[in-house]
């Protein structure tokens, strides 16, 4: 199962930081992924993408997850060789994450 | 004293719809209308429209906009406003003005200034994301401060009917007519940080009504094709109800709510503007009925003390090329001419990247979805010092026509110049903001 399958998510830009939401579409499922998807295994799954560090903070009010990646969005929107310079299309490079 | 407010949000960037924010003026008993047009590198880019032409530097489409709104806003009785001012607000009020007398209508315009600092800022300052000094990163076109509600204030507190400004944080745009009409304490910073949630779920506009949301089967929306964007019922005690005009398409349900509420957000507990350090995490959302959406709790602690500086600088030129592969051997056929490109370009730009478009070229990987691409389309950028050097890419990979892999074709090229964007912090005492009005 793919984190695709139970949750969604909105990537945004600050610099060379990438935002990702990750919102259980139940909210019951929010426990499982509290417990499943750490900051550690976002940071092996998106090694290509994320070079810096990875921060998780946790909504519980609104069930849901935030990852905050450093180092993200090579090097900077504004600058970036990259297509996506903003890293717009990464949330759904998150989901593609298995369970 | 009112007790409600509506703040409608008419568009989310520069290049947003144009007629959401008419159908919101014309349908939705508003109070206020917003529109947010100013991205991080906007202001930069205008500030050079503004050095060509002194009567320009705002918003590429506040014409348009202003001509289809001005005599809505005026027969509806909504007041405006924006950062469509851009590099220049005082340009953008006078072309409201002359707009105005076009369609001999009367109308009185605020332009809030003062964000412009770029001879204020300290150049060997460390820029905020790299830790280096500004002066380090090339030649400074512009140096804007992100103001707040402290600069907004002023102008609704004269009877224009527009207020128009350069840069101000964007939930800023939101919170200030909130402050204006509920009388609440600049130092309540509580109640301040509830109105800053309000205002960012709002300042995408159509990011909270299904827009930027919709998966085919997973999260359906309907009618996108006229997605209406939202207003807030906001309430003196700083709850809000988040909706949009009956008969709109889109969505508003607790998925788009959270998903806008976290965009863009780097900490959750500590969201900074000029006007609070606002508290996300102690947001509650509840779907209060169909399409509504209702916001409570949130806070905040005290403001910072200086004002965020965006800083823009002259980086390089980017060139580009794109051609197509497709049928037997794709890929391999454009990694061929990947190759190639590589060996032509070395030495005359800076950092070539090579992506293949359909493999994997946004996500820089596949995640072992290894199946073969029927097409792949071969995109070549690099950075160089001239725009003469950032046009070679484009031509190396059009030479490709007749000197490259078999049945390659849909060359596209491009040489952008590219300004770049870094951040640093002034003294507020530096900073003085100021109201200019003007009737026409």
């Amino acid at each position: 199962m793919k984190l695709y399958d139970i949750a969604h998510s909105r990537a945004g830009d600050k610099g060379d930081t990438l935002t990702l939401s990750l919102i259980p579409y139940k909210e019951e499922d929010y426990s499982l992924l509290c417990n499943a998807v750490t900051a550690d295994k976002v940071k092996t799954h998106l090694s290509q993408i994320v070079k810096g560090e990875i921060i998780r903070y946790e909504l519980p009010n609104i069930s849901s997850l935030l990852f905050v990646c450093k180092q993200a969005l090579g090097g900077g929107v504004t600058t970036s060789l990259r297509l996506d310079a903003h890293g717009k299309t990464l949330s759904y490079a998150l989901l593609e994450m298995e369970m | 004293m009112k007790n409600k407010i509506r703040i409608g949000c008419g568009a989310g960037f520069s290049g947003d719809r144009l007629e959401p924010a008419l159908v919101l003026v014309e349908k939705g008993g508003l109070d206020y209308l917003v529109l947010e047009c100013l991205a991080e590198r906007t202001i930069a880019l205008a500030q050079k429209r503004k050095l060509q032409d002194a009567n320009k530097g705002y918003d590429p489409l506040l014409e348009r906009r202003i001509k289809l709104l001005l005599p809505l806003l005026i027969k509806n009785n909504v007041r405006l406003i924006t950062n469509m001012g851009a590099a220049n607000p005082l340009a953008a009020a006078k072309a409201i003005i002359s707009i105005a007398h076009s369609l001999n209508i009367s109308v009185t315009v605020a332009a809030v200034t003062g964000d412009e600092v770029l001879d204020k800022i300290d150049i060997n300052a460390a820029a905020l994301e790299t830790n280096t000094p500004i002066a380090g990163f090339g030649n400074i076109i512009s140096a804007n401060a992100y103001l707040g509600i402290d600069a907004i204030i002023p102008a609704l507190q004269t009877n224009a009917n527009i207020i128009i400004t350069g840069r101000v944080a964007d939930p800023s745009l939101f919170l200030a007519p909130m402050v204006f009409e509920f009388g609440w304490n600049k130092n309540d910073f509580d109640i301040l940080g509830k109105g800053t949630v309000t205002g960012h779920l709002l300042e995408c506009a159509g990011q909270i009504t299904g827009g930027y949301f919709a998966d085919p089967g997973k999260k359906d929306v309907p009618n996108m094709a006229s997605l209406g964007h939202p207003f807030a019922d906001v309430h003196a005690d700083g709850t809000a109800h988040i909706g949009k005009v009956d008969g709109t398409g889109g969505t508003i349900n607790l998925q788009t709510a959270k998903e806008q509420l976290l965009y863009e957000v780097v900490n959750p507990y500590e969201y900074y503007t000029p006007d609070v350090v606002a508290d996300f995490t102690t947001v509650h959302l509840k779907q209060y009925g169909e399409n509504i959406v209702s916001i409570t709790g949130g806070g905040g602690q005290q403001k910072p003390a200086t004002y965020k500086v965006s800083v823009g600088y002259q980086s390089h030129h980017l060139g580009e090329g794109e051609i197509s592969y497709a049928g037997s051997n794709a890929l391999a056929r454009a990694q061929l001419a990947g190759g190639i490109i590589c060996e032509r370009l070395q030495g005359q730009v800076d950092d070539v990247k090579i992506d293949y478009m359909g493999c994997t070229s946004v996500h820089q990987t596949s995640f072992n979805n290894d199946a073969k691409p029927y097409e792949v389309r071969l995109r070549v950028a690099a950075k160089a010092t001239t725009p003469e050097f950032a046009a070679l890419v484009g031509e190396e990979v059009e030479a490709l026509y007749t000197n490259g892999p078999a049945g390659g074709g849909g060359v596209r090229k491009y040489v952008t110049e590219v300004i770049g964007i870094v951040s640093t912090l002034i003294d507020r005492k530096l900073v003085s903001p100021s109201v200019t009005v003007i009737h026409s």
